[in-house]
């Protein structure tokens, strides 16, 4: 009977196999083509590099000026990941405990923003008025407030799990708003800020329009801009494009794997109420 | 008291960012969208619907929606099916391994699409393609396409790429939508003598609707904005064949004609910001029965 089952689900595995291997074939591709020499990288392909060369990843990041741009990704991602996290779970930790009719509103407000498009022609007008265009401050700023509604919303569900009881006896025992928020609150909604954190961290990294748009001088390029144009200069050397790549998708892999948890409990709040 | 426990304070931060950087430049865009705003002169004037009449008359701008409509489309049926499958595959099919291969189908949903892209243009190289290829390889030469240059493919390309890498996002959702439907169901119907087809149409569909409806929702949303994924690919051509919403914007926006950049972007917040409404409103419903 058990054998029986095992042999049943044989198709199965075996179907699962071959979608992964599609889902894995270009990371594959990226890896093994980023250590070929200039000969075998003409064209990027399945097969194994003739000979090893670790020496494209010192090459791409001297000629790709890539420490910049490694640099400038890790400060825009970290610090809007910093700003939305405290921006977002401070409002929701308001907004979800004190129900007032306002707050109802100013909830309903910040949730719409999860489907709104960004306007970016007419937000060049808001970033020069606020002397934050071509500045690093607007990038992080702007990446900021474009994850706000989604982070006020995943955080919002998850202050009611929180009992009240616990503000009020701290309320009593003389400690001030402010200190009852990060010395209790907090720790408490640690689930929900890091997963706010890591998905924001994510698609931070990824941001590619924002850039575009609002950062001229090639200095304050992320890694996704850098790379777009280090693709432009050296389509066919594969080899250096692949390292490339490799280093602007290790620190998200990184993180995904690390997060793997909270990302799908992230994805999943809201979509999904058993 | 709450007040006093609560103060407003703590949530002025986000939503000054929210409003100013996102409303603001939303609700700009209704007044700005009829005005010959542009690069070379710093008076704006009102010229009416002449920019509105321009986006829905001239023939690329035209193909731009048509474009982004069937992309939406096209791509909310593709993930949405495939993703099922799969989410059942990994729920139903098999036990063992299958947050092995969870991990690794949501892995592309986590790389930034401007990565994504320049693989598969390397992927999709008509000549020395991995694909063409591989198609070549096993003796399939007719399938092999101009994947990214022939006008009448390059849409499906991007709409291809698109979902292979979305795939993976759907796919956790559902199956956390299939993971709370209770397995009583199940045992009750095989009781009763339902076989497995039975089962999918009576018992987990109906009751995997709402999280369908929810992904549904973000792929709608997902598709009407797409950008970096037609940017990195084809650039909206050959011609004007991939061309989309955002990419529009975008070009109009780099020739400095401003206003009718915000024209097509405004068409954009409109409609979005409607199906956003419609889907808060259905959320919260949600979370009153629940």
């Amino acid at each position: 009977m058990l054998k029986v089952k095992a042999l049943k689900s044989i198709p199965a595995h075996v179907l699962a196999i071959l979608v992964s291997l599609v889902m894995f074939v270009p990371i594959y591709l990226l890896f093994v083509n980023s250590m070929k020499d200039d000969v075998q990288s003409r064209v990027m392909s399945v097969e194994l590099p003739n000979s090893i060369h670790f020496e494209n990843y010192s090459t791409v990041i001297e000629q790709g000026k890539l420490g910049t741009a490694f640099a400038n990704s890790l400060i825009y991602a970290t610090g809007a990941t910093l700003l939305v996290v405290i921006l977002s779970t401070a409002a929701a930790f308001v907004l979800s405990r004190n129900r007032s009719q306002r707050n109802r509103f100013l909830y309903f407000f910040i949730t719409l923003g999860i489907a709104m498009p960004i306007n970016y022609v007419t937000l060049t007008k808001v970033m020069q008025a606020t002397f934050l265009i071509n500045t690093v401050a607007g990038i992080i700023i702007l990446y900021a407030a474009t994850k706000i509604p989604f982070a006020v919303f995943l955080t919002y569900a998850f202050v009611e799990s929180i009992p009240r009881e616990i503000d009020e006896a701290a309320i009593i025992d003389g400690c001030s708003p402010v200190t009852l928020f990060f010395r209790i609150i907090f720790p408490l909604l640690t689930p929900a800020w890091v997963t706010t954190a890591i998905l924001s961290f994510l698609d931070f990294w990824s941001e590619f329009i924002i850039p575009l748009y609002f950062l001229q001088s090639s200095t304050k390029w992320p890694m996704t801009l850098a790379v777009y144009n280090f693709f432009g200069r050296y389509e066919s050397h594969w080899n250096l494009v692949s390292a490339d790549i490799v280093l602007t998708i290790l620190p998200v892999i990184i993180v995904y794997l690390m997060g793997q948890r909270y990302i799908v409990s992230g994805m999943t709040s809201g979509a999904v109420k058993g | 008291m709450k007040n006093k426990m609560y103060p407003f304070y703590f949530s002025v931060g986000a939503i000054v960012l929210y409003s100013l950087f996102m409303v603001v430049p939303g609700l700009m865009g209704f007044y700005l969208s009829f005005t010959d705003w542009n690069r070379y002169s710093s008076e704006i004037e009102f010229i009416g619907l002449q920019n509105f009449a321009l986006i829905f008359s001239r023939q690329n701008y035209g193909h731009s929606i048509s474009n982004t409509i069937i992309f939406t489309i096209l791509t909310i049926v593709l993930k949405t099916v495939i993703a099922l499958m799969l989410a059942l595959l990994l729920t139903r099919g098999l036990k063992r391994f299958a947050n092995f291969h969870r991990v690794i189908i949501y892995l592309p949903a986590i790389l930034p699409m401007i990565v994504v892209g320049i693989v598969f243009r390397s992927i999709l190289h008509p000549t020395t393609g991995v694909l063409n290829v591989f198609l070549r390889g096993v003796g399939l030469d007719f399938l092999a396409q101009r994947w990214l240059t022939d006008p009448q493919i390059a849409l499906y390309s991007v709409i291809f790429v698109d979902t292979w890498k979305g795939i993976g996002f759907i796919m956790v959702i559902l199956i956390a939508g299939l993971q709370v439907i209770p397995s009583e169901y199940y045992e009750a119907a095989r009781i009763d003598g339902a076989n497995e087809w039975d089962e999918l149409w009576k018992i987990t569909l109906p009751l995997l609707t709402p999280t369908l409806t929810v992904t549904t929702v973000l792929n709608l949303l997902y598709g009407l904005k797409v950008f970096d994924v037609v940017w990195v690919l084809t650039n909206g051509g050959p011609g004007y064949a991939t061309e989309t919403v955002y990419t529009m914007v975008f070009k109009e926006f780099s020739k400095g004609r401003y206003g009718v950049s915000t024209a097509l972007s405004t068409l954009l917040f409109l409609v979005m910001t409607i199906c956003g409404y419609w889907l808060i409103n259905a959320m919260h419903s949600k979370e009153l029965e629940a």
